[in-house]
C-alpha cells in the first residue's frame, strides 16, 4: 500500500487499510525496543516538537521516546512555559513552530478540532494526541494494536467499552477505528455519559454494565474523570463503582480469555478494582509498551522527504 | 522490448549454494560460533538453504537471523515513498560470533553498508563476512564479498534479478535490458 497523508488527525479520515498498514508497520518496530542498543538512524536530522496544551505524562513521554528511538531531535512545550500563557494566538504560536522548521508537530489540547485547524495552517505534519472530547487516534491505534498482537485479529471480536463514552476521546476513536476493522463493539454506562444518537455509530448500547460484557473478548475501561462528580451526570464515585466498576466478579461473565484493557490514567477501585488491573486477564501495561511502538511507526510514516 | 537472458538455471542454482555452504565452513572451520543472517527480501529465503546444507554437513545447530535494513538506508529522507517495513528477527547474540550476511545480488553496496550498521547495534560480531548468490559490480562504497555463487559483468542498462522458489516458484538468475 502506498502511504500519503500528510497528518493523523483522526480515525475518522483513515481507511480499514490504512489502519492495517500502521498496525503492520508497527509490529515491525516492536524488536527495537528489545535491543540493548534501542535506536536506528531513521530519521536522524527531522524535527519533532511535542506541542501539549492540556496536561499529559504516558503519552507526551510515549512520543518523545518514540522520536528518540529513531533518532530525531524531539523537543517538548508545556502550556505554562509556551508564549499562549501571554497571549499568543495559537496560530502564530504554530506558524513560530514552523518556522524553526519542525518536521512533526504533536498537539494536544483541550479545544476539539485544534489539530485539524493548524494542519490547515502548516507545512509540517500534524498528529493529534488528544483534542477535546473529539479523538485520540494513537491510543486508539495502539489499542487495536494490542487486541491485533493478543489476539490475532480485531475482526468478529466482541468489545465492550464501558463508563463515560460521552466525553471520552478514546472512546470515539476506538469505536470509529474497531467499526472499521469488524468488531462487534457494545458501549455501556449511565444514561448520562451516553452521547445522543450513539446507537447510530454502529455499535450496541447498554445501560446494564453486564449486557455489554458477556461473552466479551475485549473490555475497555475508561477512566472516570472525578473532576466531573460535581457537574451532575453521575451522583457520587461510589454510586458510580457499585454499578460499572470492573471486579473479578463481573470478569466472570466475559470469555475465559478475556483481555482487560485501560488507556489510563486509573482510578483504583473507582472504574477497575486493582485484582483485576494487576490480574492475568490486564494488558494495561502491554498497552503502554505497544503505544512506543506504534508511535515510532506513525512518525516514520510521515516524516517527509528531505528535499 | 526487454530481452531476457538465463544466467543461471535452478540446477546451477543448487550447486552454486551448495558450494557457498561449503565455502562458509572451509572459512569458519565448522559451524563453531557461526551465524547466519539473511536481509530481505531474497537474502531469507537464500540464507535458509544455506543453512539447512551447513547444519546437514556439520550436523550441528547454526543460529540464523532475519535482518530488514529498511530503517538504516541512505536514500529514506530522499524517497517519495516509504518503503515497506518489514520484520528483523535476531533472536540470538551476535558478540564473538562469525556473523555471515547472506543476499541474493551484491550491486552498489549500499545494502550491506546498512546490514552492517544494523549488525553493529545488536552487538559486536568477531567478524562478518558476506556471501552473495550473484556480484554484479558496479559498486559505490568500498565493499567486497567473501563468498560469491556468480561473478557476473554487467552493464547499468541492465537489471540482473535472482528469483527463488520461495517468492517466485522458480530458482533462476536473469538479466533483462531495461530502458
Amino acid at each position: 500500500m502506498k502511504w500519503n497523508k500528510k497528518d493523523i488527525l483522526g480515525i475518522k479520515e483513515l481507511s480499514p487499510d490504512e489502519i492495517q498498514f500502521i498496525l503492520d508497520t508497527a509490529d515491525s518496530f516492536v524488536e527495537i525496543s528489545t535491543r540493548d542498543i534501542k535506536k536506528v538512524p531513521t530519521l536522524r536530522g527531522k524535527t519533532i516538537i511535542n506541542f501539549f496544551v492540556e496536561a499529559s505524562t504516558r503519552t507526551r513521554t510515549s512520543f518523545e521516546i518514540a522520536g528518540k528511538r529513531l533518532s530525531a531531535d524531539t523537543v517538548n512545550i508545556s502550556p505554562s512555559s509556551s508564549s499562549l500563557v501571554k497571549g499568543e494566538t495559537l496560530l502564530d504560536t504554530a506558524r513560530n513552530l514552523e518556522a524553526m522548521s519542525s518536521d512533526i508537530v504533536v498537539i494536544r489540547h483541550h479545544a476539539s478540532g485544534v489539530p485539524h485547524m493548524i494542519a490547515k495552517h502548516t507545512r509540517s505534519s500534524i498528529i493529534n494526541a488528544g483534542d477535546g472530547t473529539h479523538e485520540h487516534p494513537t491510543q486508539a491505534l495502539l489499542d487495536m494494536m494490542t487486541i491485533q498482537s493478543e489476539k490475532g485479529s480485531i475482526s468478529g471480536l466482541k468489545i465492550a467499552i464501558v463508563g463515560d463514552i460521552f466525553h471520552s476521546r478514546v472512546a470515539r476513536s476506538n469505536i470509529l477505528g474497531m467499526t472499521k476493522m469488524g468488531a462487534d463493539v457494545h458501549v455501556a454506562g449511565p444514561a448520562t455519559m451516553l452521547p445522543p444518537f450513539v446507537d447510530q455509530w454502529g455499535v450496541s448500547v447498554h445501560t446494564h454494565m453486564d449486557d455489554a460484557i458477556r461473552n466479551a473478548d475485549v473490555i475497555m475501561m475508561l477512566r472516570i474523570q472525578t473532576e466531573r462528580e460535581n457537574q451532575n451526570i453521575f451522583p457520587s464515585l461510589r454510586e458510580y463503582s457499585r454499578y460499572y466498576c470492573l471486579n473479578s466478579d463481573k470478569v466472570k461473565l466475559a470469555r475465559q480469555d478475556v483481555m482487560v484493557m485501560h488507556p489510563g490514567p486509573m482510578n483504583r477501585g473507582v472504574e477497575i478494582s486493582s485484582d483485576v488491573a494487576d490480574g492475568v486477564h490486564s494488558v494495561i501495561l502491554k498497552q503502554v509498551a505497544y503505544g512506543i511502538a506504534l508511535r515510532m511507526a506513525l512518525l516514520y510514516l510521515l516524516a517527509g522527504e528531505t528535499k | 522490448m526487454t530481452k531476457k537472458r538465463v544466467v543461471m538455471d535452478s540446477e546451477q542454482f543448487d550447486r552454486s549454494i551448495t558450494r557457498m555452504a561449503c565455502e562458509i565452513l572451509e572459512k569458519n572451520k565448522g559451524i563453531a560460533n557461526l551465524a547466519l543472517i539473511g536481509i530481505r527480501t531474497r537474502g531469507v529465503p537464500l540464507a535458509q538453504r544455506i543453512h539447512d546444507k551447513v547444519s546437514r554437513i556439520e550436523k550441528g545447530h547454526v543460529p540464523l537471523g532475519i535482518l530488514d535494513i529498511t530503517l538504516y538506508r541512505d536514500d529514506i529522507g530522499l524517497r517519495k515513498e516509504k518503503p515497506r517495513l518489514e520484520k528483523t528477527d535476531i533472536p540470538f547474540s551476535l558478540d564473538d560470533k562469525t556473523v555471515v550476511l547472506i543476499d541474493d545480488v551484491l550491486f552498489t553496496g549500499r545494502t550491506i553498508r546498512a546490514a552492517m550498521d544494523a549488525l553493529i547495534d545488536f552487538g559486536r560480531p568477531r567478524r562478518i563476512h558476506l556471501a552473495v548468490l550473484v556480484d554484479r559490480g558496479h559498486r559505490e562504497l568500498p565493499i567486497c564479498a567473501d563468498i560469491v555463487g556468480k561473478d557476473l559483468s554487467s552493464s547499468l542498462r541492465e537489471a540482473v534479478s535472482v528469483r527463488l522458489q520461495e517468492i517466485d516458484q522458480v530458482d533462476e538468475v536473469v538479466i533483462e535490458k531495461i530502458k
